[in-house]
Formats: structure tokens, C-alpha cells, sequence
């Protein structure tokens, strides 16, 4: 007697224009993160100190119409969009391993590399960084879902998830909050505190990007949150426990599964270079596409007191101000996994990467009306400008 | 078959942190390595508004007894939408569903489905199955309610010669009768199996007030198991003629009464008044306004709730809701569906929600 047949279907179209906000609960306890409903932070950035209150909200409510314009067309092809990188992905994948397997002739070798590099790229990029942003939880493939997805990177997904999604898109460029600045290891922000250590910023950047995924699991750890006493023990545990189980598995398939099946044709150690080399270009690959996100030029940091009372509106602004895009062709979209919109990723995290193109334009017009800067740049002038930021910072600030 | 494993286990080695099953899924798609799947293999128009769709399921999808039911995943527009259907094929053959158009997802599936499209599925269940031991029986079905009766005709008539069923099937019209041609051929075939159409367009509503009218069609009825499936007033009116006759029941009576129902309305859902919030593996309820957001009723409910950015943006606070629905704060839409996900921070209850936590 428990049949459940059809009932009538929401329909998933959103209305447009002013719509309704969360709202704080009725106790009216404070909560930890929550936006404010109006009114400003104790000190507006810099970039943003000649808008008003009002105006603020304003731009805050064209944002919104934008999302919600996107939420409306959102469906089917956007869905045949992900499930064709993830196929192109996988195809990528298994040929590029597959052909390291007789690696020992030179041709394999190299377009075994190219391959498993660029399904690498693939999968860190634009799937398991937007999956996991749950950018395709609303279709409800647990498939492709944000607690079901896991990615050919060291880090366990949920700590990942956590410094990431949590921490660091909710207080983006706040120092002090988001320990994306520098990642606990580099010096990228003259606020921050400057020790003999950080004489060797340019050497840590370099030593760690082309083992950036390591890196990234290591300061997803939150080891200094350990030592203050503001992680506990048993969550240290739980996570070096995924972090070891991750690692072992990750280490397993590159350097020993793979080179072992290769030595059947003579080709275990060409295998072993091939994917240690694959690992090696999508670090490098990553690291510099992450590190144009907020560190060139022209992108802003924010002390604490700037998201002391800070509205949605607000929240917005920081995003823009502290991000920094990429210009380039569909194909290096693609291979940043869409980071190169890293403007409207901040502002919409969890829209379809697909999507943020189309957005663009729409976000640069609202900046340029409002007089807010709109920082973007070719991928080489951005790395460079994130170089010379690592080289700059590892002196002491010039005493006045 | 354990040696399936054993190499499955060998290849993940090599795919994780995908499953093999992933990478097979590239030329097979009922491969997956989370849920099961089933390809189209045949679609046949019933009537103007229904269709019976065949599948071949993949590894995992256990046989149906005759009269069970299976949830199908259908995606709509991108977005996975399950929905309950009765298998109408016969148990120990290919399972197929007999679907009608009654609304988006129903609709989708008759109209447009064609042989290769995938469809996502749990295994078969439900009770409304055949009696253990011979029995005479009695069906009474109205419009699709027909459907899992089928699979109990198909099953029983013509294989058990020693089976005797009466069917008493409504509908609009001969037009709107589901199997029609089929269950006539049947009747012809096996004298043990009896059909009556009822036509409502022309007869009007079949009377279940008394129990005169039923005794007409069928004079042993008391002495018959029987089996409902229909609209929910053509069961509330069934199962009310039963009451009264095992209230008065002479001891020579073995009227039973097994009964399908095809929809559970679950209350409320409308506008911004919300409800009581069960949180069911912490066992605490809470009766939440509408405007709240579910993470933080169940913040103060002292719930150990997931949480993160709690704007709606970071997705570190998805529950999934086991039954009622809740309003989007920021799109004032309401949805959910029973194992949709929902994210807590941005989400108020519309009507009473039971969430898994």
C-alpha cells in the first residue's frame, strides 16, 4: 500500500528580480558568517569607499538578476556539456595510460604523456574543482555530485572542500581568514607579517609547484589550526587518515600499478617517467592558473574589519575586487576549468563553469558603471605579475 | 562471479579514484559504478495517453513479483526526477513499465522515449503480490490502476489452469482502456479468467455504496481474495464496502481486501508557513516557521547540523530530505523530492519535512 506515483512537478524556473534573501532566525542569535540585511562594514575597501550604502545594495540586487537569469536557462544542455568532458575526459585518460604502456618507443612515450597530462588538467579543472563546488548538484546525478565525486588529486575531497568552498570563498582575500593567502607558506600580502623565512618566497613557489597537489594536501590539513589548540585531535586523526588512504591509492596507480602492467612490454621505467611527468605539468599547470586567481596586480586584500557587518552587496564586491581573470581563446578557458572567470566564479561559485563566459561580459559592464576595477590579463603578463609579487614580498616592507 | 570481482578490484588499482565500472560506462551505459541503470529496449503505445516501456536493467536490478512496483529515474531538462511505477510484464520475464500521462515526468516518458535512452532505477518492491496459495480472486482496478494487476494476470491465467480470476476494470472509454484487446484474448483463451469493463462514460461511476452493485458483476465477491488499485476514491470506497462486510461478516466469508494506492498526498507544501521539521536519525522535532533557514531550526533544535558559507554557495550543508518539501529562501521556490539533498542554509520548511540526520 505504498505507492507513490506521479505528483505534480515544481517547476524549477526561479522568478527574477528582487527575491527573497535568508533570513537571520527569529532568536536573532548571531551567527557565525552570516551576512548582514543592511547597512555596511565597519571600513568599506578602498576600490569601493566612493559607493554608498544603497548603491551597494543596488549592485547587489543586479547580481542576483543575473544568477537568476542563468538558474532559468540552466538545463539539458548544460548537462550534455559536463557528461561530454567527462567522456572526452575519460577517453583521454585511459588511452594516455594505455599508450605509456609501451612507452619504451619514443612516440608513445610522448603522446602517452600529452594525453594523460591533458585528462589531468581535465579532471582537476574543470570537473572535480566544479563538481566538487557542487556547480551540477541540481541535476541530481549522483554521478556528478558534489558529496559523491572524487578526484585524481592527493587531497581528500571534504578537507578540500572545507579550506575551500567554506573558508576560503566566504572570506575571500580576508587576511587573517582565508589562508588561501600564501597557503600558510608563502608571503603574497604586505599585511602579512614579514620573517626572515620569507626570504625564500621565490624558492618555496618554485620547489612547490610542480608538486602543487601536494602541497594542497598538506594545507588542507590545517596543521597551524592543530597546533593553536582550534583542531581537535580526533579530527587530525580522521583526517590524516583519508589523507594517507587518498595518497597510498593516488601513489599506487601512477608509480606502481601503471609502471608494473608496462614492464609486461619492457616499458616500466618509461611508464613511471610518463606519469611522473603527467603529475608534473598538471601541478605546474594548476599552480599557475590558482595563483592568477588573487594574487596579480590590481586584486585587493581585505582586513577583518571590512566584512565586520558585510551585506550580500558587499560580499560581492570583495569578490570582484579581489579576483583576477584570464583572457584567452575557449580552449584555455577550458583548460583552467573556467578559472579564468575566476571574477564571476567568486560571485556565483556554484553556477555551472560553462556558464561564467556568457556571464562576463554582463559583470565587466556592472564594474565599469559602479567605477569598481575589473582586473584581467593574458595568462603570461598574470603569472609573471604574481612572480614578481613573490619576489617583491620576500623582502621586508621599506621602512617609511 | 567472484572473479568479476577479484579483477574488478585488480583494475581499480588503475582507474581510481574512479570505479572500473566508470570507464566501462564509456561503451556500455548500464554500467555504473553508484546506481543502476536499465536501456530502453522497446516502447509500445497502449492507448492515446499511455505506453508500455521495455528495459534491459543492468547488474544489481533484482526479478519483480508479479504486481511490484520500481522507482524510475527520468531526467526532465538536465534535472533527475524519480517517480513510482508498476512493472506491467509478467513476473519471470524482461521488466517493462506501463506509464500514463498524468504529468511532467509521465508525460516525458510517453511521449518521449525511444529505444537506447537510459533509465535510472532501484530494485523492485511492494507487497501488493499474489496470495501464497491458490486462491479465487477478484481485481478491481480503475484506469492505470489496471497496470500491476496485468503483471498478476499475465503471471497467474495462462500458466495455471487451475487459477480463477474475475476482473473488474473501469475507465473512461473502451478508447481509454488500458490492454483492452489483450485481456478480451485471455478471456476467450482461459475460461478460468473472467473480464468486465466498466465504461464510466457510459455507465456512469461503478457504485461501491452497497454491496448490490459489486454482487451483480460478480455474486461469489465474499468468497474471493481481492485485490484494489486506482484512484484514491475509488479505494476509499472499496475499502469502506469491505469494512462493513467484515464487520457483519457471516463465519463462511473470506473476503479480504489487498489494496494499491498510487499516490500518499503528503500535507501542506503551499506558501511560507512552514511546519514540523523531524530530523529522523537524531530523533527531535521542531516546529519551524516558514522564513527560517532549515540549518539554523536545526542548529538550535541542538542538531548536529553540516554546515559552511551559509549563504548558499558552498554546498557543505546538504541533507537529504526524506519526505515533504521545502521553500529556496533565495528563489522562493518550493521542491523537494523524498532522497533530494538539500542545502539547509538556504532552505525553510513548506510544510511539515522530515530530514535524514
Amino acid at each position: 500500500m505504498t505507492i507513490v506515483s506521479d505528483k505534480t512537478d515544481v517547476s524549477e524556473e526561479a522568478p527574477t528580480g528582487d527575491t527573497a534573501r535568508p533570513k537571520a532566525s527569529a532568536a536573532a542569535k548571531p551567527r557565525p558568517g552570516a551576512l548582514a540585511e543592511s547597512g555596511s562594514p565597519l571600513v568599506r575597501p578602498d576600490a569601493a569607499a566612493h559607493l554608498s550604502d544603497e548603491q551597494v545594495a543596488e549592485l547587489g540586487r543586479e547580481l542576483d538578476a543575473i544568477k537568476d537569469e542563468v538558474l532559468a536557462k540552466r538545463g539539458a544542455s548544460d548537462a550534455a556539456y559536463i557528461r561530454r568532458v567527462i567522456r572526452v575526459q575519460r577517453g583521454l585518460e585511459i588511452t594516455g595510460r594505455a599508450t605509456l604502456l609501451v612507452s619504451k618507443h619514443k612516440a608513445a612515450w610522448v603522446a602517452g604523456t600529452a594525453m594523460l597530462s591533458f585528462a589531468k588538467i581535465l579532471e582537476n579543472m574543470e570537473l572535480g574543482h566544479n563538481i566538487l563546488h557542487g556547480q551540477w548538484d541540481w541535476m541530481r546525478d549522483p554521478d556528478i555530485h558534489s558529496t559523491t565525486w572524487d578526484w585524481d588529486f592527493v587531497t581528500p575531497t571534504r578537507s578540500w572542500q572545507h579550506t575551500h568552498n567554506d573558508l576560503h570563498h566566504r572570506w575571500t582575500n580576508v587576511v587573517g581568514k582565508d589562508n588561501d593567502i600564501g597557503y600558510n607558506l608563502l608571503r603574497m600580502d604586505p599585511q602579512q607579517e614579514w620573517k626572515p623565512f620569507n626570504l625564500g618566497n621565490p624558492l618555496y613557489n618554485a620547489l612547490l609547484a610542480p608538486v602543487f597537489e601536494w602541497g594542497i594536501a598538506l594545507y588542507d590539513l590545517e596543521l597551524p589550526d592543530y597546533q593553536e589548540g582550534k583542531k581537535s585531535k580526533e579530527a587530525m586523526t580522521r583526517d590524516l587518515k583519508a589523507l594517507g588512504l587518498k595518497a597510498l591509492k593516488q601513489f599506487t596507480k601512477d608509480y606502481a600499478a601503471t609502471p608494473a602492467v608496462a614492464m609486461l612490454t619492457g616499458s616500466g621505467k618509461q611508464a613511471l617517467y610518463g606519469t611522473l611527468a603527467a603529475n608534473a605539468i598538471r601541478n605546474v599547470w594548476a599552480h599557475a592558473i590558482i595563483f592568477c586567481g588573487h594574487f596579480p596586480d590590481g586584486t585587493d586584500t581585505f582586513t577583518e574589519e571590512m566584512v565586520e557587518g558585510e551585506t550580500r552587496g558587499d560580499w560581492y564586491v570583495r569578490q570582484m575586487i579581489g579576483s583576477a581573470n584570464i583572457s584567452g581563446s575557449k580552449f584555455m578557458h577550458l583548460m583552467s576549468g573556467n578559472l579564468s572567470h575566476q571574477i564571476e566564479h567568486h560571485l556565483f561559485p556554484d553556477l555551472p563553469s560553462n556558464r561564467y563566459a556568457e556571464v562576463a561580459p554582463k559583470v565587466r559592464e556592472i564594474c565599469k558603471r559602479y567605477g569598481l576595477p575589473y582586473t584581467t590579463g593574458p595568462l603570461l603578463k598574470q603569472v609573471g605579475s604574481t612572480w614578481a609579487k613573490v619576489f617583491k614580498l620576500a623582502l621586508p616592507p621599506k621602512k617609511a | 562471479m567472484i572473479r568479476f570481482r577479484k579483477l574488478a578490484r585488480a583494475a581499480s588499482l588503475l582507474t581510481t579514484p574512479l570505479a572500473p565500472e566508470d570507464i566501462l560506462s564509456l561503451f556500455n551505459p548500464v554500467y555504473s559504478a553508484r546506481q543502476l541503470r536499465g536501456v530502453v529496449t522497446r516502447v509500445v503505445p497502449e492507448t492515446a495517453d499511455s505506453a508500455t516501456i521495455f528495459f534491459r536493467p543492468g547488474r544489481g536490478w533484482q526479478a519483480h513479483l508479479a504486481g511490484q512496483w520500481a522507482r524510475i529515474g527520468v531526467e526532465l531538462d538536465g534535472v533527475r526526477h524519480w517517480r513510482s511505477y508498476s512493472l506491467s510484464a509478467p513476473a519471470g520475464q524482461d521488466p517493462a513499465i506501463t506509464v500514463t500521462d498524468l504529468g511532467a515526468v509521465s508525460a516525458a516518458l510517453v511521449r518521449n522515449t525511444k529505444p537506447g535512452d537510459v533509465l535510472f532505477l532501484a530494485p523492485p518492491q511492494g507487497d501488493f503480490v499474489l496470495p501464497e496459495h491458490p486462491r479465487p480472486l477478484l481485481m478491481l482496478t480503475a484506469g492505470s490502476g489496471i497496470t500491476p494487476v496485468m503483471s498478476m494476470i499475465r503471471t497467474l491465467v495462462p500458466h495455471r489452469a487451475d487459477s480463477d480470476v474475475v476482473l473488474i476494470h473501469t475507465a473512461r472509454t473502451p478508447a481509454d482502456a488500458i490492454f483492452r484487446e489483450e485481456l478480451a484474448e485471455l478471456a476467450d483463451q482461459f475460461p478460468h479468467f473472467r473480464v468486465i469493463h466498466w465504461f464510466t462514460g457510459e455507465r456512469g461511476r461503478l457504485d461501491f455504496s452497497s454491496a448490490a452493485g459489486l454482487e451483480q458483476l460478480c455474486p461469489d465477491w465474499r468468497q474471493r481474495a481481492a485485490y484494489a488499485c486506482g484512484p484514491e476514491s475509488f479505494l476509499d470506497d472499496a475499502e469502506a464496502l469491505w469494512e462493513a462486510e467484515t464487520a457483519t461478516a457471516e463465519p463462511s466469508s473470506e473476503a479480504t481486501l489487498t489494496i494499491e494506492r498510487f499516490s500518499t498526498k503528503l500535507a501542506g507544501g503551499e506558501g511560507h508557513d512552514g511546519g514540523l521539521v523531524t530530523f529522523e536519525a537524531s530523533d527531535r522535532e521542531v516546529e519551524a516557521d516558514g522564513d527560517t533557514p532549515l540549518l539554523d531550526v536545526g542548529e538550535d533544535a541542538g542538531v548536529l547540523m553540516p554546515s559552511g558559507c551559509r549563504m548558499g554557495i558552498c554546498h557543505s550543508c546538504l541533507i537529504p530530505l526524506r519526505a515533504g518539501q521545502v521553500r529556496d529562501l533565495r528563489t522562493d521556490e518550493v521542491h523537494g523530492e523524498p532522497g533530494q539533498l538539500i542545502q539547509t542554509c538556504v532552505s525553510a520548511a513548506a510544510g511539515p519535512v522530515n530530514l535524514d540526520l
